[in-house]
């Protein structure tokens, strides 16, 4: 028997996999497909203070080895959310959910955490500081250990959940915004957001995504995102939940021992429905195979 | 919807870049004509979405053009090739809102949905008049099939090299009808809005991420709020589209 378990914030989860903000709705098109109770949590499509529609399509384009997607934080809003989501998701799962938070103002943010807080099934916030989909949104916010170091703090103020920042990889030092995070209280980092991506058709010679660029995720930049996980994993002591590009067992261990706590499966979940399930049923074998008993021996292991 | 591995039993070429592939596995997840399925291929990341043309308990008819390199790839996998689909998405077209004579109008690639709509439609006792447009005479077929279905058949080309010449709406003047759909390219759709008489249902194409409702890629706005072309569609009413 090994021990998957691992305690995220003070919540144990039964397994560190997680599917991401964005790939998994708010749970229930999975839950048709197998029971999703057999995940440790998973973080539900990231939500702001008013209704969007985003961005115009097309906004998915095919790249070698994964995917590029301008979605721009398409959401109910999060009054729709409380009143008809969580209610809906609770019939299928019974495990704290992660809530994925973004914003276009400091206001924004805090509004939409505030109404989210007392929210029972809410195990987690994670606050997306990094989307690059949206004009002047997201994007700004992460892109300076300041201004990141900002929306945490006033999230803090408004939340008695653990907080979880979500970084973008397209800045020049993570590690000096993940630590202005830790700085101003978060409780963890979750990192990468999406790389900025672009794709051209050669029949139109025009941008195949209507708004020109989007997020480049999938198996091509799992190295970006061990690499970033390595390096915040040395400059922060909160704990760390790693994605980008993960899509097996042995990515996870990977991902776990550059230093994540736990581990975000995303655009895996697109293109294999099943892929998060079968990740939380390969990992104990794939354990084994590397000779791990307790996954909680492996984080940062690689240091 | 479900995950299954299909068997190819043929895949052959029926008009310029157009192929017909047949496959056998379980198919009793379908519950309406224009349902679709996506196609996992070596080598490229995205799944590929594929309209079924027509399907009896153990085999899947799909009809596919090769507009890039995954359909390319679809187009050289020899018969005994197994591959991984997941089956079936989407609403279909609902056949209990069509009269008694229901237009069918399919426009190229937009022209395979509306076999296995045709074959339900006449076994609910309806009497179908069907217009397929195309470009040219080598782009045409499956007019002798629905013909043996035993439909009203027109095929227009916009050259005039084949059948009628003109678009889809050029042969529309002269039939009258009491219900109508619709798949095919969007300039298409609109010429179609222009003129139809009747309520009906156009079946709309999207890029697609996951094809099941999950990554919101293929949103669009209706009167009805924001449907997501894969999950809610493909097959929108008349009366609820903005155009």
């Amino acid at each position: 028997m090994v021990n998957t378990k691992v305690n995220l914030s003070g919540i144990t989860i039964d397994n560190p996999i997680i599917p991401a903000s964005g790939t998994f709705g708010f749970g229930y098109e999975f839950a048709e497909l197998y029971d999703i109770n057999c995940l440790g949590t998973f973080s539900f499509k990231g939500t702001t203070k008013d209704p969007r529609f985003g961005n115009p399509t097309p906004r998915i384009a095919e790249c070698p080895m994964g995917m590029i997607n301008s979605v721009g934080l398409q959401n109910p809003g999060v009054e729709a959310v409380k009143a008809i989501e969580l209610p809906k998701l609770k019939e299928v799962f019974h495990k704290p959910v992660m809530a994925n938070v973004s914003g276009f103002s400091i206001d924004e943010y805090t509004y939409t955490c505030e109404a989210l807080d007392n929210e029972p099934q809410i195990g987690w916030f994670e606050v997306n500081v990094s989307c690059p989909n949206v004009h002047g949104g997201g994007m700004s916010f992460g892109t300076s250990p300041e201004s990141a170091a900002e929306v945490t703090r006033a999230v803090k103020k408004v939340t008695t959940k653990p907080v979880f920042i979500k970084l973008s990889p397209n800045v020049t030092d993570i590690v000096s915004i993940a630590k202005a995070c830790e700085d101003a209280g978060a409780d963890g980092i979750s990192l990468i957001n999406t790389l900025l991506g672009m794709r051209i058709d050669l029949k139109t010679k025009k941008c195949v995504i209507a708004n020109k660029m989007g997020g480049f995720s999938g198996p091509a930049i799992f190295p970006v995102a061990v690499r970033m996980v390595y390096q915040v994993y040395e400059a922060v002591k909160i704990p760390i939940i790693g994605m980008g590009g993960v899509s097996s067992a042995e990515d996870v261990i990977e991902m776990m021992l550059a230093g994540a706590t736990a581990v975000q499966i995303g655009a895996a979940n697109l293109v294999d429905p099943f892929a998060s399930r079968d990740i939380v049923n390969n990992l104990p074998q794939t354990m084994e195979k590397y000779g791990i008993k307790d996954l909680n021996d492996i984080i940062g292991g690689a240091h | 919807m479900k995950q299954e591995l299909f068997t190819i039993i043929k895949n052959e070429k029926i008009a310029k870049d157009i192929y017909l592939m047949v496959l056998s596995s379980d198919t009793s997840d379908i519950t309406r004509p224009d349902q679709f399925v996506n196609i996992k291929l070596e080598g490229q990341y995205l799944r590929r979405p594929i309209s079924i043309c027509d399907y009896d308990e153990n085999t899947l008819t799909l009809i596919y053009k090769v507009v890039g390199v995954g359909t390319e790839k679809m187009s050289s996998y020899e018969p005994g090739k197994e591959l991984d689909i997941l089956i079936a998405l989407g609403n279909g077209f609902d056949t209990e809102k069509s009269g008694t004579s229901p237009l069918l109008i399919g426009g190229g690639v937009g022209v395979p949905p509306m076999f296995n709509l045709c074959k339900k439609l006449i076994s609910e006792g309806k009497n179908p008049t069907v217009i397929l447009g195309f470009n040219s005479r080598e782009d045409v077929f499956f007019e002798e099939e629905f013909k043996k279905l035993g439909a009203n058949v027109l095929v227009t080309t916009a050259d005039g090299t084949y059948g009628i010449r003109g678009f889809v709406t050029d042969a529309m003047k002269d039939i009258s009808y009491d219900y109508f759909f619709t798949c095919g390219p969007e300039p298409m759709f609109r010429a179609i809005e222009r003129v139809a008489q009747t309520s009906g249902q156009y079946s709309f194409e999207e890029r697609m991420g996951c094809g099941f409702g999950a990554c919101m890629g293929c949103s669009c706005k209706t009167k009805y709020g924001n449907k997501r072309i894969c999950k809610d569609g493909p097959v929108l009413l008349r009366e609820e589209i903005i155009w």
